[in-house]
């Protein structure tokens, strides 16, 4: 194990190490919870180590570590992070997961025990997804993300839990074991599993056997048969982390896996998907716009919004990749708000539809001031980092046909119409039969949790070349740029 | 006259590990007739446990001591890693079945109850050993006739009696199908020992003879009925819901042990110059397993059928190991095994706790909420299901990628697809039973009569074992690999 590296396994480990502690260890009620936040906290310190000790100059795979696990098919533990994005996205899942972590002890889950180790392995999962460095590993980490969530959302869950759990699982699960296929064929044809050595592969099927599980998970419109249930039945944090962190492993998996192993893939079967992503943002935007309730519009933007992210990975051009990162970064703090602030409504209403709620601006300046300010960000307010995002996702899409780029404007408009809905039916017109006053404004502790989060948002906006800026210099991961980069030349 | 018949050397420690456990089931019936009832099942299931400790150590420094293979016994046994491994999952699982039975509520009989588990093992470890077409008979009809019995030793319960008789006679048809085949082989090529049969199939240039071939296809069809693999399975289902839920879940993980150890045992060295034949013959039943297996369990509301139908899709899996027929196959069987035998019996275990909580049988409905109720166990059983799944952190994951790379690297894409297809369907009903544990509220529920029975440690041991194993697997897999490896290379290809 090199010596530098012990930093990304600390993140995988802290976070399942404090779900087996949770498990394991007998402890006072009381404690469960406070433990599992400290731990969630600890994780965003170690994160934090990581930004300080990263070489922004130098770009490639940073604070990597690597240990044989078997070797006679050449698989090893091996992780690390690109500073262009995984490091980004571990930030991202880190704070979260934390907020998750913390919205949840407000809203007090039974059986803690669970739920917050469940929740602890969950963010180790995330964290090894993002960071994994072999193939094999990657997808053990890419399951072992489902087992918790199948937990949280069939325990934790709204009334009709069992059927979203099914649907969401058996989705999933055919696009998941079509990778490890995929995975199996590529590693026992390059001899090795890792992602670093392993080098490019032309077939087209490996690479959709890839895609199959990225697009399932992301959702890609026409894969999206579980997400409605699944958003709508989870609870509150798990809604917000499914939209925000899970759906982006699969944005993720296209950038670090399938370019960078099957560039012939991605040029063969761009057009397909670019068509596909377009046809979801398109029509996600629709659905938000007619959604009843407040988690159907969160949901179906969150459709749209990873049509978009698509979009821009798919330009396969430096800026559309850069806005898609940005784009991910911001989708995943914004979805996670406004699915927590969806909840806290919830719980203050006992419900999200919009015919019965109304009003709750009135008397309610933290709540009203909170949803009113991400809701701009969402809708991409010039200004804004989700502005920043789109804009560079559409100049990128752009070079790949103006069509895209028509569909992707058209949809921001969509997008700007559906948040605006949102907030006045919530905030503003007349206060429905469930919002009475006895549904009190935010409280100090989910302020405490919010805050956070539109506060990188604003600062975000305000520098969003912080994330941007880094991801073309020194991300792309190795072989993948140049091929990429020659295929683009080649149609353009 | 004994003295005129020329006896050969005995290597007494080749077969050490199959007397240990004979020898302690010797014990248990003398503990049947000498000690007195109230020690009786202590001192018993203490004699078989230490038998099967005893074969687990001798196996283990069986497996030490024959780095490179030999036949012995007037070449009718053979001495190798790939026999001593088979032993030590079996000894294993033997020992756990110890732990699992003890509180079974069983009248009477319990010391022939361990003596006849320590017989069947025995039988078992003998059959993984066998080299030739007698021993691999005897073998067979010796853990095939305890266990005929020991699924009918709940004598006062019908579905046990019923088990009983339905093993007896689909068994005995196997047998007899597979003594015919043998037959068979033997006339086509006047051989018994298993290389010398493919060597006297090479010289003579039988590989297409029509004799020896019937001879293999029933060969492979006997040992189909032990395996449990479509269209072998029949009795599958109903002998282990009926049989007591220890026996059941000794019979899965020993019983697939030594019968898969065997076929790939036969198939590799005997009949080498037909795998063009077999391979393909394997292929289709470990495909009709999954079929079967996997779309059967769906529909399953009793736990006990679910895991039976389950096991046959297991078959399946592993049989796809068998029909690769390489060296990466051989060790994804061997590999495949270990955590898969942790799992079969754990899953029972639980179900056994539970039917003794109960007093009935257990069912999707009557699981619900147990998770939250029995922690361990249902933490254990959430374990064993994601394992089956094939689900990480477990070492069923790494079975299913090592099979699924042996039937690519033999260059059958189409099968690791037909795996894939059958993993994604077994999760519907393995997920079932997560759901009933931890997502149901829990039934309004009719404890047995006398209440809760105490918190049973020896069963809790032995789930925790089967954990230990069955997580264990995944992370160290490193060695179980090396163990497994080693182990095929004693085999004489």
């Amino acid at each position: 194990m090199s010596a530098h590296g012990w930093i990304t396994t600390t993140l995988i480990l802290v976070p399942l190490g404090g779900a087996l502690l949770l498990w394991l260890v007998p402890m006072p009620r009381v404690w469960i919870a406070p433990t599992a936040m400290l731990v969630s906290l600890f994780e965003i310190g170690f994160w934090i180590e990581a930004v300080a000790r990263f070489d922004f100059d130098r770009g490639g795979l940073q604070e990597a570590s690597k240990l044989t696990w078997f070797k006679d098919l050449g698989v090893a533990y091996h992780v690390g992070m690109f500073e262009g994005f995984s490091l980004w996205l571990v930030g991202l899942t880190t704070v979260v997961m934390a907020a998750a972590v913390a919205y949840g002890m407000w809203a007090g889950r039974d059986n803690p025990r669970a739920y917050y180790g469940l929740m602890l392995f969950l963010t180790g999962a995330i964290v090894g997804v993002f960071t994994a460095q072999d193939l094999l590993l990657f997808y053990v980490f890419w399951e072992a993300m489902l087992i918790p969530l199948y937990v949280l959302i069939g325990v934790w869950g709204g009334p009709r839990r069992l059927q979203a759990t099914i649907k969401f699982v058996i989705y999933t699960m055919v696009g998941s074991l079509l990778m490890l296929a995929a995975v199996i064929v590529y590693g026992l044809q390059a001899g090795t599993f890792s992602m670093v050595s392993g080098g490019t592969n032309a077939s087209d099927w490996i690479f959709l056997g890839f895609a199959a599980a990225f697009i399932v998970k992301a959702p890609l419109f026409p894969f999206h048969g579980w997400l409605p249930d699944a958003y709508r039945e989870s609870p509150a944090e798990v809604s917000a982390v499914l939209s925000g962190i899970v759906s982006k492993a699969a944005a993720f998996g296209f950038l670090r896996i399938c370019f960078s192993l099957f560039p012939v893939g991605v040029h063969d079967f761009r057009t397909p998907i670019l068509v596909l992503a377009a046809i979801g943002l398109a029509y996600g935007s629709l659905l938000a716009f007619r959604a009843p309730d407040i988690r159907g519009v969160v949901a179906y933007s969150s459709l749209a919004q990873l049509g978009l992210i698509m979009l821009g990975l798919f330009a396969t051009n430096d800026l559309g990749i850069n806005g898609a990162v940005l784009q991910m970064v911001n989708h995943g703090l914004i979805s996670a708000v406004l699915f927590m602030l969806a909840g806290a409504i919830e719980r203050r209403a006992a419900t999200g539809q919009f015919d019965l709620l109304g009003g709750f601006a009135r008397g309610r300046p933290a709540l009203a001031t909170v949803l009113m300010t991400t809701g701009i960000i969402a809708l991409a307010v010039p200004g804004s980092t989700a502005f920043a995002g789109e804009f560079a996702i559409l100049a990128g899409v752009f070079r790949q046909g103006w069509f895209y780029a028509v569909v992707g404007a058209a949809a921001i408009v969509l997008a700007a119409m559906y948040m605006l809905r949102l907030i006045s039916a919530v905030l503003h017109e007349r206060p429905g039969p469930s919002a009475t006053e006895a549904a009190l404004d935010l409280r100090p502790g989910e302020l405490a949790i919010l805050t956070p989060l539109v506060a990188l948002l604003l600062f975000l906006s305000a520098w969003p070349a912080a994330i941007s800026d880094r991801v073309s210099a020194a991300a792309q991961p190795a072989p993948a740029a140049s091929a990429i980069g020659t295929s683009t030349a080649e149609t353009t | 006259m004994i003295g005129a018949i020329a006896r050969p050397p005995v290597d007494w420690f080749a077969i050490s590990p199959a007397l240990a456990t004979l020898g302690a089931a010797g014990l248990c019936l003398m503990v049947a007739v000498l000690v007195p009832e109230r020690a009786r099942r202590a001192t018993a299931a203490f004699t078989a446990a230490a038998g099967f400790v005893t074969a687990f150590v001798l196996a283990a420094v069986l497996y030490d001591r024959s780095p490179d293979g030999e036949s012995v016994i007037a070449a009718a046994v053979r001495r190798d890693r790939y026999a001593a491994l088979a032993a030590i999952i079996v000894a294993g699982a033997g020992l756990v079945a110890v732990l699992v039975s003890y509180s079974e509520r069983t009248k009477g009989h319990v010391a022939e109850f361990y003596a006849l588990l320590s017989a069947a093992a025995g039988g078992m470890i003998f059959l993984a050993s066998a080299n030739n077409l007698m021993t691999l008979f005897l073998g067979l009809e010796w853990f095939s006739i305890s266990l005929y019995i020991l699924c009918a030793v709940d004598a006062d319960r019908e579905r046990s009696l019923e088990a009983g008789l339905k093993y007896l006679i689909v068994g005995g048809f196997g047998s007899a199908v597979l003594l015919f085949g043998s037959a068979l082989v033997y006339g086509a090529t006047g051989e018994l020992e298993f290389s010398r049969i493919a060597f006297s199939v090479a010289s003579n240039d039988l590989a297409h003879d029509t004799i020896l071939l019937i001879g293999l296809a029933m060969v492979l069809a006997g040992l189909g009925f032990k395996v449990s693999a479509a269209p072998f399975h029949m009795w599958t289902p109903d002998v282990y819901e009926g049989a007591p839920t220890s026996v059941t879940a000794f019979m899965s993980a020993a019983t697939k042990t030594a019968a898969l150890v065997l076929t790939l045992r036969i198939l590799f060295t005997a009949f080498p110059q037909e795998a063009d034949l077999w391979t393909i013959a394997v292929a289709v039943i470990a495909c009709a397993s999954l079929a079967v297996g996997n779309l059967a369990a769906l529909v399953q509301r009793n736990i006990k059928r679910l895991l039976a139908y389950s096991s046959i899709s297991h078959a399946g899996f592993m049989l796809i190991a068998v029909a690769s027929h390489n060296a990466l196959g051989g060790r994804a069987l061997l590999y495949y095994l270990i955590p898969y035998s942790a799992m079969s019996i754990g899953a029972f275990a639980v179900v056994a706790a539970r039917e003794r909580e109960l007093g009935q049988e257990v069912t999707l409905d009557n699981l619900a909420g147990m998770g939250w109720e029995r922690p361990l166990l249902g933490a254990a059983m959430w374990t064993f299901m994601l394992g089956f799944a094939g689900l990480p952190p477990t070492g069923g994951f790494l079975g299913k990628f090592y099979v699924f790379s042996a039937a690519y690297d033999h260059g059958w894409l189409w099968l690791v697809i037909v795996g894939v297809a059958a993993t994604a369907v077994s999760l519907y009903y393995y997920l079932a039973v997560i759901r009933a544990l931890y997502m149901r509220p829990s039934a309004e529920l009719q404890f047995a009569a006398g209440g809760q029975p105490p918190r049973d440690l020896l069963l809790q041991l032995g789930v925790l074992a089967c954990v230990a194993v069955a997580v264990g697997s995944f992370f160290g897999v490193q060695p179980l690999v090396d163990l497994s490896r080693h182990a095929f290379q004693t085999l004489p290809l």
